[in-house]
This record gives structure tokens, sequence and C-alpha cells, in this order.
């Protein structure tokens, strides 16, 4: 059986962990499954948006480390991981995270790297790095901060201690919070209501998000003009404003 | 020693508080003890209903102060370690577990006795039984979840007036006051106790868990939260095998057979 396994259904594409025995613990070999599924969603036209799940009770809890282990200084500087973050990183459509159970460590920085994050009542989430002397190598610091804040994010990463479904969506790290049973199934409804948008709007929209974190306001701002008149100059944009004029729903081609 | 009894039969647990010759008090063996025997509840998906009461004439009287070794003249003890380790997840973990606990107070109920009897699903009381927040008397707080449930079952004046006087409430009284299910004769408490929860155990269990989430929950939530909550629960409870064997015993008019899934 695969470590991810890849379905899709109408316009969303699900990938789920599937290393229950590792309690989906992120090695490299399945980062590297991660991003060509990614890369090959970005290039598939009929995937409008990717939800990634785990299992009833882990998301992933953790990076392999027998993996890290074996790495010492020198190895640890040429590590080929940080190229898979990048490359998942890279991802230019919406990518939710349906989040059951643990998402620690590596697997929580997975669901930050995530445009949207629902989460089951029972997930928690945490940053235990430091109780294993180390700290976290693939956005923790960053990512964290820039949503639940500076209170927060130094009490997680300082104890290592995780936080509940709860209170990570009071934080504004979690979208939304629902019964475990139904997480995965409102993530996809939610993702396939997405994708019913207009491609390149969705693309812009996500570049623009991004940018928040990149550049000042200011910069932040023209960058969100240049790809708000890109759009004029798109078929959907007209396909859409024409739909809503005439109350029909739009049908967009992606151009 | 064994200072929590349990026994399963027919789908039920009945628990028992067993140090009656301390009125059933609470020391850190028998929190240890309990914690292991709910552990077992929890995961026995056979066991569908949890009953609890109290050995000899008492059901509980709190916490044992002799166990809490307090030495006038020494150091502030630290009363907060017990409630953080022992009270507080226990309560937790009666209000998570997604099937009926029935109390079944046989006696005497003080302090965190009290509280945990009336933090139970279902409390049926023998007449002869009272409830003490005795915890005032002494200067401490209503614990094991009792500041935040005697307003919700009594109302705040009484719930103020309870745990400010420390006085004894009568089963009579509790029951008027509409802070617990039922009284009882005496006699009878084992029985109707028994009964309830027999029936329970033969119920759609997996329902009833949601039930008492949605009852919980609504303690926090805003309607409109409480509303979505009754969408995602009945969505779940409609995929359940006993919803489908209730809707086919009802239209083949004949008693359905409930596996609590």
């Amino acid at each position: 059986m695969s470590e991810l396994l890849v379905s899709q259904n109408g316009r969303v594409l699900t990938l789920t962990l599937n290393r229950p025995e590792a309690r989906n613990a992120l090695n490299n070999a399945l980062l590297d499954q991660i991003a060509l599924a990614l890369e090959a969603a970005q290039q598939n036209e009929s995937t409008g948006a990717v939800v990634i799940t785990g299992n009833d009770r882990f998301f992933a809890a953790g990076a392999d480390l027998k993996e890290m282990a074996s790495l010492d200084m020198p190895a640890t500087l040429n590590d080929p991981r940080p190229q898979l973050w990048a490359r998942i990183e890279r991802f230019n459509k919406p990518l939710l995270a349906a989040v059951n159970g643990y998402a620690l460590g590596a697997g929580c920085e997975l669901a930050m790297l995530c445009d949207i994050v629902m989460a089951g009542d029972n997930a928690r989430f945490g940053l235990p790095e430091i109780t294993l002397g180390i700290m976290p190598g693939a956005g923790g610091t960053q990512r964290l901060i820039r949503s639940v804040g500076k209170a927060m994010a130094y009490k997680m990463v300082l104890t290592g201690k995780a936080i509940t479904a709860q209170q990570a969506q009071q934080a504004g790290l979690v979208a939304e919070m629902c019964p475990a049973a139904l997480t995965l199934e409102y993530s996809e409804k939610l993702a396939a209501r997405i994708a019913q948008h207009a491609p390149l709007a969705l693309q812009a929209a996500k570049t623009a998000l991004r940018q928040a974190h990149e550049l000042s306001l200011s910069q932040g701002l023209a960058h969100e003009r240049q790809l708000f008149t890109l759009l004029a100059a798109t078929e959907d944009r007209q396909e859409g404003i024409a739909a809503f004029l005439e109350k029909r729903p739009a049908a967009f081609k992606g151009r | 020693m064994t200072f929590i009894l349990s026994d399963v039969q027919n789908g039920v647990m009945t628990l028992t508080l067993n140090r009656p010759e301390r009125l059933n008090s609470f020391n850190d063996e028998m929190h240890r003890q309990l914690a292991d025997v709910l552990t077992q509840v929890e995961r026995d998906d056979t066991i569908r209903c949890l009953l609890i009461t109290g050995a000899g004439r008492a059901f509980c009287a709190g916490q044992d102060l002799n166990d809490r070794n307090v030495d006038p003249s020494g150091a502030a003890p630290d009363l907060g370690a017990s409630v953080e380790n022992f009270y507080n997840p226990l309560i937790k973990r009666l209000a998570a577990l997604p099937k009926p606990v029935i109390a079944a107070v046989n006696g005497v109920a003080a302090g965190a006795g009290a509280t945990l009897a009336l933090g139970c699903d279902m409390v049926i009381a023998a007449r002869s039984a009272n409830f003490i927040m005795s915890f005032s008397k002494l200067g401490l707080v209503p614990d094991c979840g009792g500041t935040w449930y005697l307003p919700r079952l009594a109302g705040r004046a009484r719930a103020m007036g309870l745990a400010l006087l420390g006085d004894k409430l009568s089963a009579e009284q509790a029951h008027q006051w509409g802070m617990i299910w039922q009284v009882v004769d005496d006699e009878a408490l084992n029985d109707t106790a028994r009964q309830l929860a027999v029936h329970f155990a033969s119920q759609p269990t997996f329902g009833l868990g949601l039930v008492k989430k949605a009852l919980n929950a609504s303690e926090t939530n805003t309607l409109e939260e409480q509303l979505d909550l009754e969408r995602d629960y009945q969505r779940m409870a409609g995929r359940s095998e006993d919803y489908r064997e209730g809707v086919s015993a009802f239209l083949a008019k004949r008693t359905p057979v409930f596996k609590g899934k």
C-alpha cells in the first residue's frame, strides 16, 4: 500500500498520508511524494483545489526521528529536506489541511503551510521539537507566530506543549472546527466550493495573500493592484461579472 | 486495598466507591484506582452505561482530610495539585464519556462527593441522602466541577446560598429544586438505579453520547453555534446503525435491537 493515497473527486484532489504504523511521520520519501502529487496537480487543469489529510488519530505526528538522528552537522547543512518543503510551498492552487488527531512538529508545520486548516474537535497542534533538544526547522517558528501571535507562539515553541483544536481556532491557526467524523467531508466540500471559482483569480488571490507576509503594506497594496489589473485581462472575469448580472451560474474556463 | 469496586453486567458497569469506614472519602490511591476503572469504561464498547454508587451508609464524603497531611503550623499545602491531578481529570473524563453516567446517591454526599454526584448525567438519590457543599466551612472553594454545575443546576441564587453557607441539602429539596432526576425510598434505590442503567445499556448509545455532548456544548455555545452543532451531530447520528435499526423497527412495528453503534 502506498504511503500517500491520492483520490480525485470532481475538481478536488485529496492526498491522504498513510503511514499509520509510523503515526504518519513525514520522512523525506513522503514529503517527496506530496511534492510530486502537488506538482502534477498544478499541471492538471481539472484539479481546482487540494486537501491534505491523515487518519482519525494522526494528521502527522512529526518528522522521522530515525532519519534525522543519522544526520550530523555537515549532513544537515546539505539536507535535501528544505528543498522538499520549498517544492510543496510553491504549489499555486488552494491547499487545505483536514486535521484530525495529532499534528505535531513537521505535521503541524505542514498544516500551517496549507492555506486553510480545518480541524476535528479531537485535533492537537504542537511543536514539541524543543523537548528533543532541537527546534522547529520547517517554518514552525515563522508561520506559527504570524498566525497566532507572540504570546501563544513563544509558549508553544518553548514548552513544546500542544494546544487543542478549540484553542487553535481561537488563536487563528484553524479556520473551522468540526466533529472529527466530519472533518474530511467538510474540508472536501469547502475545497469543492473554492474550486468552482475562476482558477486564475484563485491563483492571483493566493499569491496576493502570501505576499502579505513578505512585503510592507504599501508594497503589498501595489502588488495586489497589479494582480487585480492582470485579472482584468481574463475571459473569466467577463464571464464572472456577466453571470452575476444575468443571475446565472458562471462557467469559468481558466483563461 | 481495593477502594473502587467494579462489576460489569448486561452492558452496565457498576462502580462502587469503597472505603466505607471513611465514608468513601478520596485519597490518592483511591483516585488512581478510579482512573484505571474509568480507562476501562472508556475503552470497552460493550459497556454502555456507567453507574456510580457508594459502599456502606455514605455516597462519598469528598477529600479525605487525613490524607492531605494538614499541619496547621507548617507551610501552606498545595491543594491545587490534587485538584489538577485527580479531580479535574475525573470530571472531564465523566463529561466526555460518550455514554450515560448515573449516580445512585445512597447516603451523604459531601464536598467533592456532592459535586461529583451532581456532575453525573442522571442523579437518583435515596430519600435519606443529602448533599453538603462543605468546602466554604473550611475556607475552601467547591471543586470537582462544583462552581460550574451548581449555578447551572440550581440557579445563581440557590447556588450562592448552598456554596456560601455549606449547609446540608436534603435529597427531597434537591429534587424539588430540579437539581437531581429522582428521589426514591432508600430500599428502592438499588433497583431503580439498576433498572435505569440496564435500560440505557439497551439504547442507541452512539446517539445518547451525541445528545450528552450536545447538551454539554450548549453551556458555552451561542444559538448559532449550537444549531451548527445539531446539524453536525444529526448528520453523524443519521449514519449510525442504530438509526437504521430504529427506523426499520418502527416501520415493521417491532421492538428495535440497538447495538450502540
